[in-house]
């Protein structure tokens, strides 16, 4: 199990890219060839986004449920998202192709901004991991009113 | 690899992602299992619910495409690592299996296909009798 952090880009990313394609990556660039075997330490990828009240952080994590997960905000802006995926146990057969990856796997990284770490939620609705981070309040945007002189 | 089963697999090696006109469409994730009785496939498809999955068969091609509605719309990312789009794979099916009996249920964003193997096929205990 490693860890690895994110950084967040300020402004949109330009373009949207696989998982598998990120995995074979940081793959080969961990020096293992064997990309269907063990999960990768940027495990599981991450969407960020933001509207004016929360910050938002999906991630696709099928056959796991909620309660295989621990997610932590530490000192408002510090998220982790630590869990074990099970490869369903099988007994008298063999495995002829396993391309899902299985295994412990843990992610942190800084948010962008702060969050209030009370409040945040999540949901994992037909494996996808949804966490909603309500923006601390002096984080939310605030419209200046530009006056003419 | 299995005789009675086998990934058309060219594409999904050299190109993961593919570009539609209905936006992209990704090779899902397999595992595949078999003891005397049947073959699983467990495929990952996060995001796709049951009414959206096709699961089908038509000798010797079984198909399973995952319609996934997108999420978000008119959002900025702020952080991007993996796109969203539809998913489809399709794998060859051996004669050795009674196609008539293929289930899938689909939970948790797994699909799980069963392939039972014909009687035919199976392996037989032979009784074995004494005088």
């Amino acid at each position: 199990m490693s860890t690895t952090r994110w950084q967040p880009l300020g402004s949109a990313w330009p373009e949207m890219k696989r998982m598998q394609e990120e995995i074979e990556r940081w793959s080969r660039r961990a020096g293992r060839n064997d990309r269907h075997r063990s999960v990768p330490s940027t495990y599981p990828p991450l969407n960020l986004w933001e509207d004016n009240n929360n910050l938002y952080v999906e991630a696709e994590l099928p056959e796991l449920e909620l309660t295989d997960l621990k997610i932590f905000v530490d000192g408002d802006n510090q998220l982790s998202i630590k869990g074990d995926r099970k490869q369903p146990e099988r007994v008298s057969g063999v495995w002829h192709r396993q391309e899902r990856g299985h295994g412990k796997f843990s992610r942190a990284g800084e948010l962008p901004q702060y969050v209030d770490s009370e409040k945040v939620t999540a949901e994992l609705k037909h494996g996808v991991l949804t966490i909603t981070l309500p923006k601390r309040k002096e984080a939310k945007a605030r419209r200046i009113e530009v006056k003419a002189s | 690899m299995s005789t009675t089963l086998a990934p058309e697999e060219t594409r999904d090696e050299v190109a993961p992602a593919e570009r539609t006109p209905g936006g992209t469409t990704y090779s899902p994730r397999f595992d595949i299992w078999e003891n005397d009785d049947e073959l699983i496939l467990y495929g990952d498809l996060p995001g796709v619910m049951p009414e959206d999955l096709d699961v089908r068969f038509e000798k010797p091609v079984l198909t399973i495409h995952g319609k996934v509605s997108p999420r978000h719309n008119d959002i900025k990312f702020l952080h991007g690592e993996y796109g969203i789009g539809d998913f489809h794979r399709t794998f060859t099916v051996g004669e050795a299996i009674d196609t008539e009996r293929i289930s899938a249920e689909l939970k948790n964003g797994v699909v799980t296909v069963h392939l039972p193997k014909s009687e035919k096929v199976k392996p037989r205990r032979i009784e074995v009798k004494s005088d």
